[in-house]
């Protein structure tokens, strides 16, 4: 077992706070809850260089305490994270995923503190969610995030809920070290970050978003004005690391959904501008599901939805002119097995990224999940092209408290 | 003068007298429950859902469960999971309706997703469980056409039969037969049969407990699959009404606030 340094401050940070929590649970209302998890990582084919192993075992620890009073008007959650990774000391992580206290009322509610927000529609890609950074060594899926300290007001109206939130500090990504893989040939310094705004981290950004319910409508529209999430890189001199430089950005995002019968349609879209270039991106979709196939209990969902970017550069985003064809199997049983299976396709040639994901509930609780993802990329102008060899097959086993 | 007048306003009450048909009558004895459970506002409760298979290996399953009524319409609920564990805080929040679809929205709290979902899925297991989606959702009484069958004694009380036949779509069930005390007219027991016109489900509502005065809930609702041998059982508990909860504890935010 490897931890960085990083790494194991952030070790002793959860162990203090986990600590300070459990002398405080003995009034009512309080709990503890989370899970962990033993994972074991294939890598199908070999490195590049062969140094690097395609076994890769690593465990996880997800505990969550959460308190509330005011019958229940206020609460706090607290939600340390914590991955050991036999292989990647960089992938040995440990995060704050939410440390949050809310107050809320008939008409307004107030959060303070580490949280996790989650905008937007689509399944294929999520390019309205921009509050959190991505945890991109814990899952290549983008959906893994790392905490973000906020002060988030939200108001409820008629007209919808409008959502204000201050944001003081910046989470920078994360990326695999060199024993990881799932990486570019050169590996990210994360220690030598460069930003556009002078006060780095601590630019103060600022998003707002209305979103609202009507009839089959569910809808949203947000601007974000802050540190760009996604890091531009550039070689040093040397030419043996990349540098991520995080510039500033104006977003809008756009999200809709449309639900009649078992037809949900969707459609997400983004103009962001920065000082290096503006650009739309869209995606758009459905997802329709024949329910109860047979009266079996079983139902079999078909998702497809389009992606495009019109920056066409698929050095930077492969999703420029794309088509997802998946589908969502849900047994109903009682073990509520879970299949969900996918391919985007890219329209102009034949890269394509295959997604498996399988989950299954042995007794009550614990829990088997299955995942797999292939790139089958030949371009060498794609951005997957560096990852064209780290097709891998995993499997967790969890058991929830 | 006098017998003709008589016989006039005879022809003209007979028919009224006469014609209270099956149908009329089952659409009464049901009028006459639901507006008994009139008036009730909110409820909170708790739910132990017990999964038994046909070896008696059971699983359980624990909800909390929060209604708002809307008169002449479908109420609005939300339902949290406490367990399993693995999907504890996932939480359905429901706005029902008599034959337009029902709107519903679900929260996955590993990824703070909030997620409008259809509600076609009528007829599928709920939790893997014995009841569907449409055994557990509000019940309104446009929802089925009724008739009534014939008067019977069920665990020594005397109960109404009707037979209903659902009017919304995507149903599992061609009709149900349905037991209703003539005391209180509280459902006692439901026969469901499916499409092929063969007996599904049994459904028994007992251990009923009134609450302010007025509101009767069946403590413990039992469905047994008479095809494939498998039971479900509800244990409900800690009913509370006129909480005081609003309209507003039923939007879609509140559902990243349960707990």
């Amino acid at each position: 077992m490897i931890l960085n340094v990083k790494g194991r401050q952030g070790l002793l940070w959860c162990l203090a706070i986990m600590m300070s929590m459990a002398f405080n649970t003995s009034s009512y209302a309080s709990e503890w809850s989370g899970f962990s998890a033993v994972e074991y990582r294939y890598f199908l084919h070999p490195s590049s260089n062969n140094s690097i192993s395609q076994h890769n075992p690593s465990a996880v620890i997800s505990p969550e305490f959460y308190h509330q009073w005011d019958e229940g008007d206020q609460s706090i959650i607290i939600a340390p994270f914590l991955r050991v990774d036999s292989e990647d000391s960089s992938r040995s992580h440990a995060d704050l995923r939410e440390a949050m206290w809310l107050i809320a009322d008939d008409d307004w509610e107030l959060r303070l503190g580490v949280g996790k927000v989650y905008w937007g529609v689509t399944e294929s890609q999520h390019l309205v969610d921009v509050i959190n950074q991505t945890d991109w060594i814990e899952n290549p899926d983008n959906e893994e995030k790392l905490g973000q300290p906020m002060i988030n007001l939200s108001l409820f109206e008629q007209w919808g809920t409008l959502d204000l939130f201050v944001l003081p500090y910046f989470r920078e990504r994360n990326f695999p070290g060199q024993m990881g893989r799932l990486r570019s040939q050169l590996v990210v310094d994360t220690d030598n970050a460069t930003y556009k705004s002078a006060k780095e981290r601590q630019h103060i950004d600022l998003a707002i978003r209305w979103s609202h319910s009507t009839g089959d409508w569910d809808l949203g529209l947000s601007h974000f004005y802050g540190t760009n999430r996604e890091p531009l890189f550039t070689p040093n001199q040397q030419f043996t690391v990349l540098n991520p430089y995080y510039d500033l950005m104006n977003q809008t995002g756009l999200e809709v959904q449309r639900t009649t019968g078992a037809w949900l349609w969707k459609l997400e879209s983004i103009r962001r501008e920065t000082s290096v270039d503006t650009f739309t991106a869209v995606t758009g979709g459905f997802e329709y599901t024949y329910y109860n196939i047979f009266e079996s209990g079983l139902d079999v969902g078909l998702i497809s939805e389009y992606l495009f970017d019109d920056r066409n550069n698929e050095l930077i985003t492969p999703f420029e002119d794309d088509v997802l064809v998946g589908t969502r199997i849900t047994w109903n049983d009682e073990q509520s097995t879970e299949l969900l299976i996918g391919v985007i396709q890219d329209v102009d040639s034949n890269d394509a990224a295959w997604s498996i994901e399988a989950s299954r509930r042995i007794g009550n609780r614990w829990k088997l999940s299955v995942e797999g993802r292939l790139f089958k990329v030949d371009q060498i102008n794609n951005v997957f092209y560096q990852i064209r060899n780290d097709d891998y097959l995993q499997a967790e086993l969890a058991r929830y408290f | 003068m006098h017998s003709w007048i008589s016989l006039l306003i005879l022809l003209m009450v007979m028919p009224l007298v006469q014609a209270e048909t099956d149908t009329e009558k089952g659409l009464a004895i049901i009028t006459e429950a639901d507006k008994r459970d009139l008036g009730w506002q909110d409820s909170t409760a708790e739910m132990l859902m017990t999964l038994r298979n046909r070896q008696g290996k059971e699983s359980v399953r624990e909800i909390r469960v929060k209604n708002f009524e809307i008169v002449g319409d479908g109420d609005k609920g939300l339902t949290v999971f406490d367990k399993p564990r693995d999907v504890k805080g996932t939480a359905f929040l429901t706005y029902s309706h008599s034959l337009v679809p029902d709107e519903q929205w679900i929260f996955l709290p590993a990824l703070k997703r909030v997620k409008r979902i259809s509600s076609n899925n009528k007829s599928g297991p709920f939790m893997g469980s014995e009841f569907a989606y449409e055994d557990i959702s509000s019940f309104e009484v446009p929802k089925y056409s009724y008739l009534y069958v014939r008067d019977e004694a069920l665990a020594g009380q005397n109960c109404f039969v009707l037979e209903t036949r659902p009017l919304y779509k995507h149903s599992g069930y061609t009709k149900s037969y349905v037991w209703i005390d003539k005391l209180e007219y509280r459902i006692q027991k439901i026969d469901f049969y499916d499409r092929k016109d063969s007996l599904l489900k049994t459904q028994r509502l007992t251990d009923y407990k009134q609450y302010l005065g007025q509101y009767w809930r069946a403590l413990t609702i039992t469905m047994e699959n008479k095809q494939n041998g498998k039971s479900t059982t509800l244990k409900w508990s800690n009913y509370q009404f006129k909480t005081g909860l609003t309209d507003k504890d039923f939007q879609k935010n509140d559902l990243k606030r349960q707990r």
